[in-house]
């Protein structure tokens, strides 16, 4: 066809329409399917760190700019769990997420790494199961700990080679507890894992 | 026997990775695993066979002076139409290749394919050449991804084969340079043996 500009405004114009017509189709089709993708990614991840549970309550709030979830498990009215979506910036490549189940007491249940970039090998051993951090966490009522890694004088084993995964997991972690601390209304724990002052400002009188 | 000919072209003689070197950015950033590269090769190659099939068959209708901004629209839509149907039904591939899916819209082999070839030729060359060169791409991704897999984590397809870690610098970005030049002078030294 000619350059004219009105066969180019119509082409491309044709082009588009076309071509966005399919895409919206095509959306419309797949939009089901992510949203159950989705759903089925976060059941699993919730039913990784809980107890069997009927139902969950979400509630979401932001601690340190950071955005973070806390799912109440319930199973027949009574609470079984809390599961904490939360994330810190201070990883290795940048943030990570991972879900923290505490049991109605404030003992941590089990981690799991939901999105992370920590170099292969090295920080990402924090996802594997048994792993020196989710070990120390296990069992263990996070209020009651000295949140740093032992070389800053705390109470969490680090990862071999992996020191700023390891502070940023006792972050996230620490973060997490705060959460079902705020959401509970009782007291935070202060994580010194470095660049985490900011824990402080949460901290409110002792409900555990 | 031509049509054979134009299939195999993409795979040996114009391999887009090992030859042509285009494509580079998805090739050393998405081969951590042979897994992750097929995936990715396969994504890739959808949109080359679909987007060469659409161009040759409006290519008649295309003004000249618009047919770069023409052929990018359908290819970043057959990239959005993968896209979703990834995300859909292969969420956890999804996941592994990120934000590698919707930047083949920039992938310089779907617009040189369509620029040198689909706007030449026929629909059916065309989508042969689709065919083709897609192979070549995902048969290379796998292959250096397989190479990094076997020495950085001691597995193939994510079976393990040895215990514990391997050399963990090729999984990591410099061991994505080391395989890729090395398969590189390997194929070209394979080739350039097959032709004399």
């Amino acid at each position: 066809m000619k350059n004219t500009l009105l066969n180019m405004i119509l082409v491309l114009g044709g082009i588009s329409a076309v071509a966005s017509a399919g895409v919206g189709y095509v959306y419309k089709i797949t939009e089901g399917p992510i949203a159950a993708a989705v759903e089925a990614n976060k059941t699993a991840a919730l039913a990784g760190v809980l107890p069997a549970f009927d139902a969950t309550t979400p509630a979401e709030m932001t601690l340190d700019e950071i955005p973070v979830t806390v799912h109440t498990a319930t199973q027949g009215g009574n609470v079984v769990g809390y599961a904490v979506e939360t994330a810190t910036r201070q990883g290795f490549s940048g943030e990570f997420r991972l879900m923290v189940g505490f049991s109605p007491n404030g003992k941590v249940l089990a981690v799991e790494v939901l999105q992370h970039a920590e170099t292969p090998g090295l920080g990402d051993k924090m996802a594997g199961e048994g792993n020196p951090l989710l070990a120390s966490f296990r069992g263990r009522n996070p209020g009651g700990m000295n949140l740093a890694v032992r070389k800053d004088g705390g109470d969490v084993d680090a990862l071999t080679a992996a020191t700023i995964t390891s502070r940023a997991y006792v972050d996230a972690v620490a973060r997490a507890f705060n959460a079902v601390v705020r959401s509970t209304g009782g007291a935070g724990a202060d994580a010194d894992a470095g660049a985490t002052a900011n824990t402080r400002d949460n901290e409110t009188p002792a409900a555990f | 026997m031509d049509k054979l000919r134009i299939i195999l072209s993409g795979i040996v003689k114009n391999n887009p990775t090992f030859v042509l070197m285009l494509g580079m950015c998805p090739t050393l950033a998405t081969t951590t695993s042979a897994v992750n590269g097929a995936g990715m090769g396969a994504a890739t190659m959808a949109v080359l066979i679909l987007s060469n099939i659409v161009i040759s068959l409006i290519k008649g209708v295309i003004p000249s002076k618009v047919r770069i901004p023409a052929y990018i629209v359908v290819i970043a839509a057959f990239v959005t139409v993968v896209e979703l149907l990834m995300k859909a039904y292969l969420p956890e591939l999804s996941k592994s290749l990120g934000v590698f899916i919707p930047l083949i819209v920039v992938n310089c082999i779907i617009l040189g394919r369509a620029e040198g070839f689909a706007a030449k030729n026929g629909v059916l060359d065309s989508a042969l050449d689709g065919v083709g060169t897609g192979l070549g791409f995902t048969l290379a991704l796998t292959l250096v991804g397989a190479v990094r897999e076997m020495l950085g984590s001691g597995a193939i397809f994510g079976h393990k084969f040895i215990a514990g870690d391997g050399m963990l610098i090729f999984v990591l970005a410099p061991g994505a340079f080391l395989v890729l030049g090395y398969l590189m002078v390997a194929f070209n030294r394979l080739t350039a043996k097959m032709k004399s």
